[in-house]
Parts: structure tokens; C-alpha cells; sequence
């Protein structure tokens, strides 16, 4: 890999689920992802934001190869991922690991937390016992836990927080060139939530992390991306530099995920719902532009023709026939701003 | 002032966990009007939802109630369960996060509503299956004729809480209780059930209370904000009130801590060290003193009172933030 290459490189990317109906007949095919290309570079972070459905976690679980895409490639530090079995497959996913969301549901309740963090450097065989010991106690203090105090306890005896801080530990055990974080944060409390993003962001300087940051919470997301890329229903609507992203939104979706996002400031907008129901069923995703159905810009050619992702400004990319102007990407001014945004495209 | 709806004095919830006395809620009081939104905001183990289920009788059997809760003039604290539950429902609903552990996997959902609204009032099976259907129709279910006959599983999460939301109306209540109701919600699910409680609240003149850890949703669709720490209230203010004159530093913690859009990425989060105390180990004082950074030796000796230094707001702190302070 040289360096002016991207660390992860995903191209036309698709994951689908055949779902059974009672007694076992074929009931449909679950599009989960479909065709999605995005690069990240090395020491870049990536937020991917989406609601439940977009395929976000399929997303993330496609790219390390559980299980294998359906199509596409996945190339990452130069090698394509799709292509590898076994042992080498599992060369290459050393430097990807993964943080979930769920810290007690990944770390095995009957470990103690020196065993948990010491179990993937046993798993790739690194060093001997002594090395590896060693390595637990760095990791574990790069985390924010005292091996001393924390060490001998079991998962349940910890906190969330302290819980995910192990999960992280485990993740950073084996000198990963990228994380990919799925929801990482998005069940512990607030106050606990800004102590790890704080040390999701020391890790990354401190360590050239590059990290795939998934989640459905907007702020969450640019708190800590350098870029945000945005789905809906296995398809990717926008990408750009976050703040380009947030300040000037081009989809439609993008701009109503962000209206809806309450802000803490009662002066400011209340979420002025853009966007009305439900999103359609990833078994039989509307024709053309999948969000057409729910889009208050929605004309007879987004019905007949899906919209390519089409770059607009530097880096920042929409697929929409539609987009928003700049004048339009300003926030709604107040919830009577929702009939005046769906009548006058 | 009009009478309150509930009224709520010195409530204490105290749980046995391991022969040690827990003091889950400690002293507890507030007050609820017809037509307000009142959100009581605080981390996982702060109070917030065991003191709303204190006042409706919802706790399990170990835990020891004290103090007064009065609606419309009636103490709900120590009344049989017989009557507490005609007030239950009738009076005081409730709605909670995941709307698929309560409803009845087994059940069209139509009968499920139907069974609320027997519950509640006279009325055959046929007349409550309209009315199933009407409260569906009333917290905008699309297609509500053909929803009824669905299962559970069968709707979205935003759909199963539109159908929690009606089963809590079967039996027009004065006061609907919002427990984290639209956590597990996407945003955009969120934004729309948040709205549909607003619309509902103000057609039918309901009071409602917002349960959440969400101080940003509290904010930003409550009147009024209680923000609680380690079972008690520390602050309670009109909710932009709150936001421009934040005085207690837990509560100013919290609104640091939340991730904003109009934050620039990469710079840090302010944040404070530590952990909620062990409800059954208090510290002396303060309980925020531990991790509070305009801790003084004051606060670790001496409990501060919850009073109201400045109209309509008040705190519990013995060395408040913000500039014009009253000490």
C-alpha cells in the first residue's frame, strides 16, 4: 500500500438476505445493501449515518467479510478482502477490528478482563505469555483502566462505560490500522458517552487510527468525522466533508435527518418533520430513487431512473436528480417552515 | 394558579439490595398542571423512572414508599392495588421504550386496544373495536382498520409505539407519563411520535411527563425541566430558562456533554471524571461533590437544599454557575 492510496476502499458493494416465509418458502430477498462505493483514508475518520434499516450494521459486518458481500470488492491496505479464505482472510481482518454496540453481549460474562483483552493476542499468536501480559497492561491503560483494579473483574462487575473501555482495549490489542465502530457509544449515558468519544478521538491521534464511525445519532457522527457519508434503504445518498454535509445538505433525506434532531437550545427550531411514514420495505424497495416515496421533491423521474451519486463540490457527492440548493439547505425556521419546504421545491 | 394535577412531596423509594438500604428516590417533590410538559431528566439510576412508577404503583414488591402523592386531591401512595387501579390508566397512563416487550406478541393489535378500552369504560365488542380503530386513527396510524388486525410483529417500532400511545389514551387519561418513549426510535420516528404526543396533549388537554436522558429532547419540547442526580431533584427550571441560566454544575455537565451539530468536529468534549455514587453508600453533603469541579469544603459536609433562589427556579447547590449568581 502506498501511501497516497485510501487504507479501505469499497466498491459496488451488495449484501442481500433471502427471508422464509412460514414453512420454510422463499419469501423475498432483503436488498440490504446495494452498490455502495466509498474510500477512507489513512488516519481519516468516516461517519456513516442511517436509520434502522438503511444497512448501516450490514454495511459494516459485509465489509469484514461476515458474512461475505454478495458482490463487490472491499480492498483494504491494498488487498481485496473478498477474494481471501481462511487463514489469510484472517491475516488481513488483524488490522480491522470492530467495536458493537453492546459491550456485556461481546466480551463473555465468564472472562476476567486481562483474559479478554489477551485473547486476540492469543488468537494471532503474538509473543510469548509474558509479552502478551505486558501488552494487556498497556492497552488496558490506554483505555482508562488501572490493570491493578480492573484486571481480575468480570464483565457484569464492570460499568457500561468500563465495559466498553474493555471492548475498545480488545479492539486496539493487536495494533489495528482501522476500527469500525457500530454504535459504539449509542447506549451509555450521556456523560459516560463524551468520556469515550474523548477517548475514541485520543486513540486516533495517538495511535494513526482510521475509524468507520457508524451511528444513527447525527451529532454523534460529526463530533467525530472528518467525512459523513449518509444511508438510506442499502443505498448511499450523500458523502462529503462533515461540515459541508451538516452546514449545506444536497439530499432531501440528509436535510430532514437533520431537522428532526432536537437541539438542546429551546430558541432553536424545533424538529420541523420533513418527512412523513414509514420507510418502504428493503424486500421491495420503491423503483428508481428509493426515497422517492417520502420526499417532498419527489417529480416522475426519480420513479424511473435511480439517481447516481454524482459529485457537486469538492468531495461532496449526492444522488439525487433533485438536490438542494445552497439557499434551501438552510434550516427550517420553524415548523411552519414544513408545508413552505414541501410545496415550493 | 390553578390546582395541580398531581402533586407530588417529599416522595422516598428505598430498595434492600444485599441487607443495605438503597435510596433510589430521596425527597422528591414537584408539581404537575393540566396542559404541561413536564421532563424529568437524568443519567440510568438517577430516580427518574422509579419515582414515576412510585406514584402509579409500579414497583416490585421490595420497594418501601414514603411520602405524599396526591392526584386531583387523592393519595395514590399506600392505596390498594384494587384501587389504585381504576386511577391507573384512567387517571395516569403510561407509555414505555420498547414498545415490543409490552404489547402481547400473540394478539392483534386491534383486540389488544379494544381490551384497554373494556378495560376502562361500558362498552361491547363491536363498540370497542371502533373505538380501537379511532384511536388509531387518533395517533395517526395509516390504514388503522387494516393495522388492527395485525400483529406485533407485523409493524415497525415507530408503528408499535403509535399502538402503545393508543392503548394508553383507551381510557382518556389526565396525565400521560412518557417513559424513554422514544429512545429506541430512529430520529425521524422520534421527531413525528414527539410531535404526535404535543398534538395529542394539547387536542385532549392531557398533562404529560417526559422521562428521558435525553436533555436535549427535554429541552427542546417540555415547559418545564427537573434534572435529577442520585434520587433526588438538583435543579428545576422553565425549559429555556434552564438552557440560558444554567446554575447547577451537574445539570451544565450534562448540557457540555451532549454532542451538537453546531460543535466543530474533533474538539474535545468537556467532561467530568467519576460515576454516579453508590445509592446505598451516599458521600456526606453534596452527591455530586465527588466529581464536581466547583466543589468546595461546604459541599462535602453539608447536604445543599432544593429551594428556589430565583422565581420559578430552583436548585440544590451550594455554589451555583453562571454570572449574577444569588450568593
Amino acid at each position: 500500500m502506498s501511501p497516497g492510496e485510501p487504507l479501505l476502499s469499497v466498491r459496488d458493494l451488495v449484501q442481500e438476505f433471502a427471508v422464509r416465509d412460514r414453512g420454510g418458502v422463499k419469501g423475498g430477498v432483503v436488498q440490504a445493501v446495494s452498490g455502495v462505493s466509498f474510500d477512507v483514508w489513512p488516519g481519516e475518520t468516516l461517519g456513516i449515518v442511517g436509520e434502522t434499516g438503511s444497512g448501516k450494521s450490514t454495511l459494516a459486518r459485509s465489509i469484514v467479510q461476515a458474512p461475505r458481500p454478495k458482490a463487490g470488492s472491499v480492498t483494504f491496505r491494498g488487498t481485496d478482502l473478498v477474494t481471501l479464505r481462511g487463514t489469510r482472510l484472517l491475516r488481513a481482518r488483524r488490522h480491522l477490528q470492530m467495536v458493537f454496540q453492546d459491550p456485556y453481549g461481546s466480551l463473555d460474562p465468564k472472562w476476567r478482563v486481562t483474559d479478554l483483552v489477551e485473547e486476540p493476542l492469543i488468537a494471532y499468536r503474538t509473543g510469548d505469555k509474558a509479552a502478551r501480559r505486558r501488552r494487556v497492561a498497556e492497552v488496558l491503560e490506554l483505555v482508562g483502566l488501572d490493570p491493578s483494579a480492573h484486571g481480575g473483574r468480570h464483565p457484569r462487575e464492570l460499568s457500561g462505560g468500563q465495559a466498553q473501555r474493555v471492548a475498545i482495549a480488545r479492539a486496539v490489542a493487536l495494533s489495528p490500522a482501522m476500527i469500525i465502530c457500530d454504535e459504539a457509544v449509542s447506549s451509555l449515558d450521556v456523560l459516560i458517552q463524551a468520556q469515550v468519544l474523548n477517548l475514541f478521538e485520543r486513540l486516533r491521534a495517538e495511535l494513526s487510527l482510521s475509524y468507520l464511525f457508524i451511528a444513527h445519532d447525527l451529532a454523534l457522527v460529526k463530533q467525530v468525522s472528518d467525512r459523513v457519508a449518509v444511508m438510506y434503504l442499502g443505498k448511499l445518498c450523500e458523502i462529503g466533508p462533515g461540515e459541508a454535509v451538516y452546514r449545506e445538505p444536497l439530499h432531501p433525506y440528509t436535510r430532514a435527518l437533520l431537522d428532526a434532531v432536537p437541539s438542546p437550545d429551546p430558541a432553536a427550531a424545533r424538529a420541523a418533520t420533513t418527512i412523513r411514514g414509514e420507510p418502504p420495505s428493503p424486500i421491495h424497495p420503491p423503483s428508481g430513487c428509493r426515497f422517492r416515496t417520502r420526499c417532498p421533491r419527489a417529480q416522475n423521474r426519480c420513479a424511473a431512473e435511480a439517481p447516481a451519486l454524482r459529485e457537486l463540490a469538492t468531495g461532496h457527492a449526492v444522488a439525487c436528480h433533485f438536490p438542494l440548493d445552497r439557499g434551501e439547505a438552510e434550516p427550517a425556521a420553524s415548523t411552519t417552515a414544513r408545508s413552505a419546504q414541501g410545496e415550493n421545491p | 394558579m390553578t390546582e395541580p394535577l398531581l402533586d407530588v412531596e417529599d416522595l422516598k423509594v428505598t430498595f434492600t439490595d444485599r441487607g443495605r438500604p438503597l435510596k433510589a428516590v430521596d425527597g422528591v417533590s414537584y408539581l404537575v398542571y393540566a396542559g404541561q410538559t413536564l421532563a424529568i431528566v437524568g443519567e440510568s439510576g438517577s430516580g427518574k423512572t422509579v419515582s414515576c412508577r412510585a406514584v402509579i404503583g409500579l414497583l416490585p414488591p421490595g420497594a418501601a414508599v414514603a411520602g405524599s402523592a396526591r392526584f386531583q386531591g387523592t393519595q395514590l401512595i399506600g392505596l390498594p392495588d384494587d384501587q389504585m387501579r381504576r386511577h391507573r390508566g384512567a387517571d395516569i397512563a403510561m407509555v414505555f421504550q420498547d414498545p415490543s416487550r409490552s404489547l402481547n406478541p400473540t394478539m392483534r393489535v386491534g383486540s389488544q386496544i379494544a381490551e384497554a378500552v373494556r378495560a376502562h369504560q361500558q362498552a361491547g365488542r363491536s363498540q370497542a373495536r371502533d373505538r380501537a380503530v379511532a384511536l388509531l386513527r387518533l395517533v395517526h396510524m395509516p390504514l388503522p382498520e387494516q393495522r388492527c388486525l395485525q400483529y406485533p410483529h407485523q409493524l415497525s417500532g415507530g408503528m408499535r409505539q403509535r399502538v402503545m400511545i393508543a392503548i394508553a389514551l383507551a381510557g382518556r387519561p389526565k396525565l400521560l407519563i412518557a417513559d424513554e418513549a422514544t429512545t429506541a426510535l430512529d430520529v425521524t420516528t422520534q421527531a413525528q411520535i414527539m410531535e404526535l404526543l404535543l398534538e395529542l396533549q394539547a387536542e385532549l388537554g392531557m398533562a404529560l411527563m417526559l422521562i428521558s436522558h435525553d436533555l436535549g429532547l427535554a429541552a427542546s419540547y417540555a415547559d418545564e425541566v427537573i434534572v435529577m442526580y442520585a434520587g433526588r431533584i438538583v435543579e428545576q427550571a422553565p425549559a429555556p430558562r434552564l438552557f440560558s441560566r444554567v446554575r447547577m454544575p451537574y445539570t451544565q455537565a450534562l448540557f457540555e456533554a451532549i454532542p451538537r451539530l453546531e460543535r466543530p468536529a474533533h474538539a474535545p468534549l468537556p467532561v467530568i471524571g467519576g460515576r454516579p455514587p453508590d445509592l446505598a453508600a451516599l458521600p456526606a453533603g453534596c452527591s455530586f461533590a465527588p466529581r464536581c469541579r466547583h466543589a468546595a469544603d461546604d459541599c462535602r459536609t453539608a447536604e445543599p437544599p432544593l429551594a428556589e433562589h430565583e422565581p420559578g427556579h430552583r436548585w440544590a447547590c451550594w455554589h451555583p454557575v453562571g454570572n449574577g449568581g444569588a450568593r
